[in-house]
Protein backbone atom coordinates (compact mmCIF):
# COMPACT_ATOMS: atom_id res chain seq x y z
CA UNK A 1 0.00 0.00 0.00
CA UNK A 2 2.78 2.26 0.47
CA UNK A 3 4.93 1.53 -2.45
CA UNK A 4 4.88 3.77 -5.40
CA UNK A 5 5.30 0.76 -8.34
CA UNK A 6 5.90 2.65 -12.08
CA UNK A 7 3.57 1.65 -14.65
CA UNK A 8 4.07 3.13 -18.11
CA UNK A 9 1.13 4.27 -20.09
CA UNK A 10 0.21 2.36 -22.74
CA UNK A 11 -3.48 2.81 -24.00
CA UNK A 12 -5.71 4.88 -23.37
CA UNK A 13 -9.62 3.84 -22.19
CA UNK A 14 -12.67 4.93 -24.20
CA UNK A 15 -14.80 7.96 -22.98
CA UNK A 16 -12.86 7.82 -19.50
CA UNK A 17 -10.20 10.57 -19.66
CA UNK A 18 -9.51 10.45 -15.87
CA UNK A 19 -8.31 6.31 -16.52
CA UNK A 20 -5.31 4.80 -18.47
CA UNK A 21 -3.80 1.26 -19.12
CA UNK A 22 -0.27 1.05 -17.59
CA UNK A 23 1.66 -2.10 -18.03
CA UNK A 24 3.42 -2.72 -14.13
CA UNK A 25 6.00 -5.91 -14.11
CA UNK A 26 3.84 -7.57 -17.47
CA UNK A 27 0.78 -6.39 -15.56
CA UNK A 28 -1.86 -4.51 -17.56
CA UNK A 29 -4.06 -2.84 -15.80
CA UNK A 30 -6.46 0.25 -15.65
CA UNK A 31 -5.66 2.98 -13.07
CA UNK A 32 -6.90 6.85 -12.67
CA UNK A 33 -4.81 9.82 -13.94
CA UNK A 34 -6.69 12.61 -12.85
CA UNK A 35 -4.11 13.91 -10.76
CA UNK A 36 -1.98 14.75 -13.14
CA UNK A 37 -4.83 15.87 -15.79
CA UNK A 38 -2.59 19.22 -15.70
CA UNK A 39 0.57 16.70 -16.39
CA UNK A 40 0.23 16.46 -20.46
CA UNK A 41 0.60 12.66 -20.34
CA UNK A 42 1.13 10.69 -23.50
CA UNK A 43 1.67 7.12 -24.07
CA UNK A 44 5.17 5.88 -23.13
CA UNK A 45 5.43 8.05 -20.41
CA UNK A 46 6.48 6.26 -16.78
CA UNK A 47 4.29 6.77 -13.83
CA UNK A 48 4.08 6.38 -10.11
CA UNK A 49 1.22 4.74 -9.28
CA UNK A 50 -0.11 4.18 -5.44
CA UNK A 51 -3.24 2.00 -5.01
CA UNK A 52 -4.86 2.82 -8.18
CA UNK A 53 -3.67 6.34 -9.06
CA UNK A 54 -0.93 7.97 -10.84
CA UNK A 55 0.32 10.17 -8.16
CA UNK A 56 3.71 11.55 -10.00
CA UNK A 57 5.20 11.56 -13.38
CA UNK A 58 8.72 10.05 -13.82
CA UNK A 59 11.38 9.26 -16.33
CA UNK A 60 12.61 6.19 -17.56
CA UNK A 61 15.50 5.83 -15.95
CA UNK A 62 14.26 6.47 -12.45
CA UNK A 63 11.42 4.34 -13.26
CA UNK A 64 14.19 1.23 -14.26
CA UNK A 65 15.73 2.10 -11.08
CA UNK A 66 12.67 1.54 -9.12
CA UNK A 67 11.80 -1.41 -10.74
CA UNK A 68 15.05 -2.93 -10.00
CA UNK A 69 14.77 -1.74 -6.23
CA UNK A 70 11.35 -2.95 -5.93
CA UNK A 71 12.28 -6.48 -7.18
CA UNK A 72 15.07 -5.85 -4.46
CA UNK A 73 12.32 -5.91 -1.70
CA UNK A 74 10.53 -9.33 -2.43
CA UNK A 75 7.46 -10.36 -0.43
CA UNK A 76 6.20 -6.61 -0.16
CA UNK A 77 6.67 -6.24 -4.14
CA UNK A 78 5.14 -9.46 -5.04
CA UNK A 79 2.21 -8.59 -2.62
CA UNK A 80 1.56 -5.37 -3.90
CA UNK A 81 1.67 -6.99 -7.66
CA UNK A 82 -0.64 -10.05 -6.71
CA UNK A 83 -2.90 -6.91 -5.15
CA UNK A 84 -2.96 -5.16 -8.36
CA UNK A 85 -3.69 -8.25 -10.67
CA UNK A 86 -6.74 -8.73 -8.97
CA UNK A 87 -7.80 -5.04 -9.61
CA UNK A 88 -10.24 -4.20 -11.75
CA UNK A 89 -11.32 -0.27 -11.66
CA UNK A 90 -13.62 0.96 -13.90
CA UNK B 1 31.01 -5.90 5.96
CA UNK B 2 28.62 -8.11 4.89
CA UNK B 3 25.93 -5.76 2.87
CA UNK B 4 28.55 -4.08 1.13
CA UNK B 5 28.04 -6.23 -2.19
CA UNK B 6 24.22 -6.73 -1.76
CA UNK B 7 23.42 -3.42 -3.55
CA UNK B 8 24.50 -2.20 -6.93
CA UNK B 9 26.23 1.00 -5.91
CA UNK B 10 28.24 -0.23 -3.31
CA UNK B 11 31.57 1.74 -4.01
CA UNK B 12 29.61 4.76 -4.65
CA UNK B 13 27.87 3.99 -1.16
CA UNK B 14 31.20 3.58 0.28
CA UNK B 15 32.79 6.67 -0.91
CA UNK B 16 29.37 8.45 0.75
CA UNK B 17 30.39 6.77 3.64
CA UNK B 18 33.62 8.01 4.11
CA UNK B 19 32.13 11.78 3.35
CA UNK B 20 29.72 11.20 6.06
CA UNK B 21 32.36 9.81 8.39
CA UNK B 22 34.40 12.58 7.55
CA UNK B 23 31.86 15.22 8.74
CA UNK B 24 30.99 13.79 11.81
CA UNK B 25 32.59 15.34 15.05
CA UNK B 26 34.46 12.85 17.27
CA UNK B 27 32.58 13.39 20.51
CA UNK B 28 29.45 14.84 19.36
CA UNK B 29 26.54 12.50 19.23
CA UNK B 30 24.04 12.70 16.15
CA UNK B 31 20.37 11.05 16.46
CA UNK B 32 18.43 11.51 12.64
CA UNK B 33 14.72 10.28 12.44
CA UNK B 34 13.69 8.72 9.34
CA UNK B 35 9.90 9.69 9.68
CA UNK B 36 9.07 6.72 7.13
CA UNK B 37 8.56 2.98 7.01
CA UNK B 38 9.50 2.51 3.69
CA UNK B 39 13.31 3.69 4.68
CA UNK B 40 13.31 1.83 7.98
CA UNK B 41 12.47 -1.21 5.66
CA UNK B 42 15.03 -0.35 3.62
CA UNK B 43 17.64 0.57 6.08
CA UNK B 44 17.82 -2.91 8.27
CA UNK B 45 17.39 -4.74 4.62
CA UNK B 46 20.48 -2.98 3.36
CA UNK B 47 22.36 -2.40 6.82
CA UNK B 48 22.79 1.12 6.00
CA UNK B 49 23.76 1.51 9.70
CA UNK B 50 26.82 -0.73 9.48
CA UNK B 51 27.80 2.31 6.88
CA UNK B 52 27.98 5.32 9.87
CA UNK B 53 30.12 5.97 12.09
CA UNK B 54 29.30 4.79 15.81
CA UNK B 55 28.24 8.62 16.46
CA UNK B 56 25.50 8.59 13.95
CA UNK B 57 22.52 6.75 15.10
CA UNK B 58 19.24 6.56 12.96
CA UNK B 59 16.07 6.54 15.11
CA UNK B 60 12.70 4.99 13.70
CA UNK B 61 9.39 7.19 13.21
CA UNK B 62 5.94 7.06 13.25
CA UNK B 63 5.58 7.16 9.25
CA UNK B 64 4.10 3.06 9.56
CA UNK B 65 0.20 3.73 8.39
CA UNK B 66 -0.88 0.39 9.69
CA UNK B 67 1.39 0.89 12.90
CA UNK B 68 -0.81 3.86 13.99
CA UNK B 69 -4.35 2.73 13.99
CA UNK B 70 -5.25 2.16 17.78
CA UNK B 71 -7.19 -0.68 18.26
CA UNK B 72 -10.74 0.34 19.01
CA UNK B 73 -10.80 1.53 15.15
CA UNK B 74 -9.91 -2.04 14.15
CA UNK B 75 -13.19 -3.12 16.42
CA UNK B 76 -14.99 -0.84 14.99
CA UNK B 77 -14.57 -1.77 11.30
CA UNK B 78 -15.20 -5.19 12.51
CA UNK B 79 -18.65 -4.20 13.70
CA UNK B 80 -19.24 -2.65 10.49
CA UNK B 81 -18.36 -5.68 8.88
CA UNK B 82 -21.22 -7.41 11.08
CA UNK B 83 -23.75 -5.36 9.83
CA UNK B 84 -26.46 -6.96 7.68
CA UNK B 85 -25.89 -6.83 3.99
CA UNK B 86 -22.31 -4.89 4.40
CA UNK B 87 -19.23 -5.97 2.56
CA UNK B 88 -15.92 -4.37 4.38
CA UNK B 89 -13.10 -3.77 2.32
CA UNK B 90 -9.58 -2.91 3.31
CA UNK B 91 -6.15 -2.98 1.65
CA UNK B 92 -4.11 -5.99 2.19
CA UNK B 93 -1.79 -4.67 4.64
CA UNK B 94 -4.20 -3.74 7.37
CA UNK B 95 -5.96 -7.44 7.49
CA UNK B 96 -3.31 -8.77 10.19
CA UNK B 97 -3.71 -5.85 12.43
CA UNK B 98 -4.87 -6.79 15.89
CA UNK B 99 -7.70 -5.21 17.62
CA UNK B 100 -8.98 -5.84 20.83
CA UNK B 101 -10.73 -9.04 19.43
CA UNK B 102 -8.34 -10.32 16.68
CA UNK B 103 -7.61 -8.83 13.46
CA UNK B 104 -9.70 -8.72 10.34
CA UNK B 105 -8.50 -12.34 9.05
CA UNK B 106 -9.05 -13.56 12.84
CA UNK B 107 -12.47 -12.13 12.54
CA UNK B 108 -12.93 -13.77 9.00
CA UNK B 109 -12.31 -16.72 10.47
CA UNK B 110 -15.37 -16.41 12.64
CA UNK B 111 -18.36 -14.65 10.92
CA UNK B 112 -17.31 -11.56 8.48
CA UNK B 113 -15.99 -11.68 4.98
CA UNK B 114 -13.65 -8.84 5.35
CA UNK B 115 -12.44 -8.45 1.37
CA UNK B 116 -8.99 -7.19 0.32
CA UNK B 117 -8.82 -4.53 -2.42
CA UNK B 118 -6.15 -3.26 -3.96
CA UNK B 119 -7.53 0.53 -4.67
CA UNK B 120 -10.22 1.87 -3.21
CA UNK B 121 -11.68 2.58 -6.52
CA UNK B 122 -11.91 -1.68 -6.88
CA UNK B 123 -14.43 -1.04 -3.50
CA UNK B 124 -16.07 1.44 -5.53
CA UNK B 125 -16.46 -1.13 -8.52
CA UNK B 126 -18.19 -3.67 -6.63
CA UNK B 127 -20.25 -1.11 -4.85
CA UNK B 128 -21.98 -0.13 -8.82
CA UNK B 129 -22.03 -3.96 -8.93
CA UNK B 130 -23.37 -5.12 -6.05
CA UNK B 131 -26.06 -2.23 -5.60
CA UNK B 132 -27.71 -4.97 -3.03
CA UNK B 133 -24.77 -4.51 -1.13
CA UNK B 134 -23.49 -2.14 1.18
CA UNK B 135 -19.81 -1.64 0.48
CA UNK B 136 -17.89 -0.05 2.88
CA UNK B 137 -14.20 0.92 2.22
CA UNK B 138 -11.31 0.79 5.34
CA UNK B 139 -9.41 4.54 4.60
CA UNK B 140 -6.24 4.13 5.48
CA UNK B 141 -3.03 5.67 5.49
CA UNK B 142 -1.23 9.22 5.31
CA UNK B 143 -1.13 11.72 2.56
CA UNK B 144 -0.09 9.32 0.13
CA UNK B 145 -3.69 7.66 0.32
CA UNK B 146 -5.81 10.12 1.16
CA UNK B 147 -5.85 11.82 -2.53
CA UNK B 148 -7.10 7.89 -3.37
CA UNK B 149 -10.55 7.74 -1.10
CA UNK B 150 -10.79 11.51 -2.22
CA UNK B 151 -10.97 10.99 -5.53
CA UNK B 152 -12.75 8.04 -5.36
CA UNK B 153 -15.34 9.83 -3.09
CA UNK B 154 -15.75 12.52 -5.64
CA UNK B 155 -16.68 9.64 -7.96
CA UNK B 156 -19.04 8.18 -6.24
CA UNK B 157 -20.76 11.59 -5.58
CA UNK B 158 -20.87 12.12 -9.24
CA UNK B 159 -22.48 8.83 -9.72
CA UNK B 160 -24.97 8.96 -7.41
CA UNK B 161 -24.14 5.79 -6.01
CA UNK B 162 -26.16 5.42 -2.25
CA UNK B 163 -24.33 1.79 -1.55
CA UNK B 164 -20.43 2.97 -1.20
CA UNK B 165 -19.73 4.24 2.45
CA UNK B 166 -15.59 4.89 3.66
CA UNK B 167 -14.35 4.55 7.23
CA UNK B 168 -11.93 7.35 7.45
CA UNK B 169 -8.93 6.89 9.43
CA UNK B 170 -6.41 8.77 7.13
CA UNK B 171 -3.52 10.79 9.66
CA UNK B 172 -1.28 13.62 8.68
CA UNK B 173 2.17 13.53 9.11
CA UNK B 174 3.06 16.66 10.76
CA UNK B 175 1.19 16.72 13.77
CA UNK B 176 2.97 13.31 14.34
CA UNK B 177 6.29 14.86 13.41
CA UNK B 178 5.21 18.09 15.44
CA UNK B 179 4.50 15.66 18.76
CA UNK B 180 7.83 13.94 18.15
CA UNK B 181 9.60 17.26 18.51
CA UNK B 182 8.05 18.77 21.29
CA UNK B 183 8.19 15.29 23.60
CA UNK B 184 10.93 15.73 25.95
CA UNK B 185 11.73 11.96 25.43
CA UNK B 186 14.13 12.18 22.78
CA UNK B 187 16.74 14.72 21.18
CA UNK B 188 16.97 14.71 17.38
CA UNK B 189 19.33 16.74 15.25
CA UNK B 190 17.76 16.20 11.95
CA UNK B 191 15.08 14.09 9.81
CA UNK B 192 14.97 12.42 6.72
CA UNK B 193 11.75 13.48 5.24
CA UNK B 194 9.20 10.80 3.70
CA UNK B 195 9.25 10.22 -0.13
CA UNK B 196 6.00 9.57 -0.94
CA UNK B 197 4.15 11.62 1.78
CA UNK B 198 5.97 14.69 0.29
CA UNK B 199 4.94 13.67 -3.50
CA UNK B 200 1.65 14.95 -2.22
CA UNK B 201 2.52 17.55 0.10
CA UNK B 202 5.54 18.85 -1.09
CA UNK B 203 8.40 19.96 0.87
CA UNK B 204 7.33 23.58 2.23
CA UNK B 205 4.88 21.92 5.38
CA UNK B 206 8.29 20.64 7.21
CA UNK B 207 9.49 24.62 7.03
CA UNK B 208 8.46 24.69 10.46
CA UNK B 209 11.01 22.23 11.84
CA UNK B 210 14.01 24.27 10.47
CA UNK B 211 12.40 27.52 11.45
CA UNK B 212 11.01 26.62 14.97
CA UNK B 213 13.08 23.84 16.25
CA UNK B 214 16.33 24.47 13.97
CA UNK B 215 16.63 21.31 12.79
CA UNK B 216 17.14 20.21 9.07
CA UNK B 217 14.96 18.64 6.86
CA UNK B 218 16.06 16.32 3.72
CA UNK B 219 13.07 14.66 1.60
CA UNK B 220 14.42 11.46 0.75
CA UNK B 221 14.11 8.67 -1.49
CA UNK B 222 14.32 5.23 -0.93
CA UNK B 223 16.87 3.27 -2.11
CA UNK B 224 20.08 2.65 -0.37
CA UNK B 225 22.22 5.36 -2.07
CA UNK B 226 18.93 8.21 -1.82
CA UNK B 227 19.13 7.37 2.07
CA UNK B 228 23.01 7.74 2.62
CA UNK B 229 23.05 10.86 0.22
CA UNK B 230 20.15 12.24 2.35
CA UNK B 231 21.90 11.60 5.40
CA UNK B 232 25.33 12.99 4.10
CA UNK B 233 23.19 16.14 2.88
CA UNK B 234 21.80 16.69 6.76
CA UNK B 235 25.28 16.51 7.57
CA UNK B 236 26.85 18.47 5.44
CA UNK B 237 23.93 21.07 7.06
CA UNK B 238 24.61 20.44 10.41
CA UNK B 239 28.73 20.93 9.56
CA UNK B 240 28.02 24.14 8.16
CA UNK B 241 25.76 25.48 10.96
CA UNK B 242 22.81 25.97 8.90
CA UNK B 243 19.21 24.28 9.23
CA UNK B 244 16.94 24.04 6.14
CA UNK B 245 14.31 21.99 3.59
CA UNK B 246 16.24 20.25 1.13
CA UNK B 247 14.53 17.85 -1.34
CA UNK B 248 17.03 14.97 -2.31
CA UNK B 249 14.04 13.73 -4.05
CA UNK B 250 13.38 15.78 -6.54
CA UNK B 251 12.73 13.23 -9.65
CA UNK B 252 9.95 12.47 -7.80
CA UNK B 253 8.97 14.68 -5.21
CA UNK B 254 8.09 18.41 -6.88
CA UNK B 255 8.72 21.19 -3.82
CA UNK B 256 5.15 22.02 -3.97
CA UNK B 257 3.65 18.50 -4.16
CA UNK B 258 0.95 17.47 -5.95
CA UNK B 259 -1.96 20.65 -6.00
CA UNK B 260 -4.89 18.16 -7.63
CA UNK B 261 -4.29 15.57 -5.00
CA UNK B 262 -4.34 18.36 -2.27
CA UNK B 263 -7.56 20.15 -3.43
CA UNK B 264 -9.45 16.40 -3.54
CA UNK B 265 -8.18 15.82 -0.26
CA UNK B 266 -9.65 19.54 1.18
CA UNK B 267 -13.05 19.12 -0.73
CA UNK B 268 -13.69 15.80 0.63
CA UNK B 269 -12.39 15.57 4.16
CA UNK B 270 -11.35 17.90 7.12
CA UNK B 271 -8.88 17.78 9.98
CA UNK B 272 -10.77 15.79 13.20
CA UNK B 273 -10.33 18.33 16.68
CA UNK B 274 -8.13 15.02 17.60
CA UNK B 275 -7.29 11.32 17.04
CA UNK B 276 -5.85 8.33 18.60
CA UNK B 277 -2.73 7.35 17.13
CA UNK B 278 -1.44 3.42 18.31
CA UNK B 279 1.29 3.86 20.94
CA UNK B 280 1.07 7.46 20.73
CA UNK B 281 -1.88 8.46 22.21
CA UNK B 282 -4.28 11.24 21.11
CA UNK B 283 -2.72 13.86 18.56
CA UNK B 284 -4.36 17.11 17.99
CA UNK B 285 -5.76 17.88 14.51
CA UNK B 286 -3.81 14.56 13.32
CA UNK B 287 -6.24 12.75 11.28
CA UNK B 288 -9.08 13.32 8.54
CA UNK B 289 -12.96 12.86 8.44
CA UNK B 290 -15.68 13.33 5.85
CA UNK B 291 -16.90 17.07 5.20
CA UNK B 292 -20.42 17.54 5.73
CA UNK B 293 -21.43 17.42 1.95
CA UNK B 294 -20.27 13.67 2.11
CA UNK B 295 -22.38 12.51 5.08
CA UNK B 296 -24.05 9.94 3.47
CA UNK B 297 -21.16 8.25 2.47
CA UNK B 298 -19.47 8.78 6.22
CA UNK B 299 -19.72 5.23 7.63
CA UNK B 300 -18.95 7.03 10.76
CA UNK B 301 -22.23 8.42 10.53
CA UNK B 302 -24.16 6.08 8.88
CA UNK B 303 -23.53 3.09 11.07
CA UNK B 304 -23.80 3.34 14.90
CA UNK B 305 -20.10 2.90 16.20
CA UNK B 306 -19.16 1.39 19.19
CA UNK B 307 -16.34 3.62 19.35
CA UNK B 308 -14.56 1.97 22.40
CA UNK B 309 -10.76 3.37 23.13
CA UNK B 310 -8.92 -0.11 23.76
CA UNK B 311 -5.84 0.06 25.69
CA UNK B 312 -2.57 -1.87 23.92
CA UNK B 313 -1.67 -5.29 25.50
CA UNK B 314 0.52 -4.35 28.47
CA UNK B 315 3.14 -6.14 27.70
CA UNK B 316 3.67 -3.93 24.14
CA UNK B 317 6.19 -1.31 24.11
CA UNK B 318 5.12 0.05 19.97
CA UNK B 319 4.42 3.63 21.35
CA UNK B 320 8.19 3.85 22.44
CA UNK B 321 9.47 2.33 19.04
CA UNK B 322 6.93 4.91 17.02
CA UNK B 323 8.91 7.67 19.03
CA UNK B 324 12.04 6.19 18.58
CA UNK B 325 12.89 5.92 22.16
CA UNK B 326 13.21 2.30 21.92
CA UNK B 327 14.90 0.09 19.10
CA UNK B 328 12.83 -3.06 18.25
CA UNK B 329 15.05 -5.57 19.69
CA UNK B 330 14.53 -3.67 23.27
CA UNK B 331 10.91 -4.36 23.52
CA UNK B 332 10.18 -6.97 26.22
CA UNK B 333 8.48 -9.45 23.50
CA UNK B 334 10.69 -8.91 20.45
CA UNK B 335 10.83 -12.14 18.82
CA UNK B 336 9.89 -13.93 21.28
CA UNK B 337 6.18 -13.50 22.15
CA UNK B 338 5.95 -11.06 19.05
CA UNK B 339 7.09 -12.36 15.73
CA UNK B 340 5.61 -11.69 11.97
CA UNK B 341 3.39 -14.68 12.68
CA UNK B 342 1.92 -14.07 16.13
CA UNK B 343 2.29 -9.86 15.92
CA UNK B 344 1.40 -8.15 19.53
CA UNK B 345 1.90 -4.47 18.68
CA UNK B 346 1.77 -2.80 14.81
CA UNK B 347 4.67 -2.79 14.27
CA UNK B 348 5.68 -5.87 13.82
CA UNK B 349 2.78 -6.31 11.22
CA UNK B 350 3.59 -4.33 8.35
CA UNK B 351 6.55 -4.69 6.56
CA UNK B 352 7.29 -0.85 6.62
CA UNK B 353 6.90 -1.25 10.56
CA UNK B 354 10.38 -1.15 12.48
CA UNK B 355 9.94 -4.39 14.28
CA UNK B 356 9.32 -6.38 11.31
CA UNK B 357 11.96 -5.10 9.26
CA UNK B 358 13.82 -5.73 11.69
CA UNK B 359 12.75 -8.68 12.43
CA UNK B 360 13.14 -9.59 9.03
CA UNK B 361 16.82 -8.43 8.29
CA UNK B 362 18.44 -7.14 11.25
CA UNK B 363 19.71 -10.64 12.97
CA UNK B 364 22.68 -10.28 11.85
CA UNK B 365 23.53 -6.61 13.10
CA UNK B 366 21.70 -7.57 16.75
CA UNK B 367 24.42 -10.50 16.93
CA UNK B 368 26.92 -7.75 16.21
CA UNK B 369 25.50 -5.31 18.56
CA UNK B 370 25.44 -8.20 21.38
CA UNK B 371 29.10 -9.05 20.85
CA UNK B 372 29.87 -5.31 20.93
CA UNK B 373 28.45 -4.73 23.87
CA UNK B 374 29.97 -8.26 25.69
CA UNK B 375 33.19 -7.14 24.53
S1 LIG C 1 8.08 -6.30 19.49
FE1 LIG C 1 5.86 -6.33 19.14
S2 LIG C 1 4.94 -5.44 20.98
FE2 LIG C 1 7.15 -4.94 21.03
S3 LIG C 1 7.24 -2.90 20.10
FE3 LIG C 1 7.56 -4.38 18.44
S4 LIG C 1 5.52 -4.77 17.60
FE4 LIG C 1 5.23 -3.73 19.57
Amino acid sequence: MCLGIPGELVDTVDEQPDLAVVMVSGVRRKINVALLSDQDLRLGDWVLVHVGFALSKISEDEARAVLSFLSSLGTPYDDELNALRESNIG
Amino acid sequence: MRYVDEFRDADRARALASRIARLAEPGREYKFMEVCGGHTHTIYKHGLEDYLPENITLVHGPGCPVCVIPMGRVDDAIHIARQPGVLMTSFGDMMRVPGGNGSFFDSNARDTNIRMVYSPLDALAIARDRPELRVVFMAIGFETTAPSTAMTLLRAKAEGLRNFFVFANHVTIIPAIKAILDSPDLRLDGFLGPGHVSTVIGCRPYEFIARDYGKPVVVAGFEPLDILQSIYLLMLQLSQGRCAVENQYGRVVPWDGNPIALRAITQTMRLRPYFEWRGLGFITSSALRLREEFAAFDAEQVFELPGLRVADPKSCQCGEVLKGVLKPWECKVFGTACTPETPIGTCMVSPEGACAAYYNFGRFSRQRVREASRA
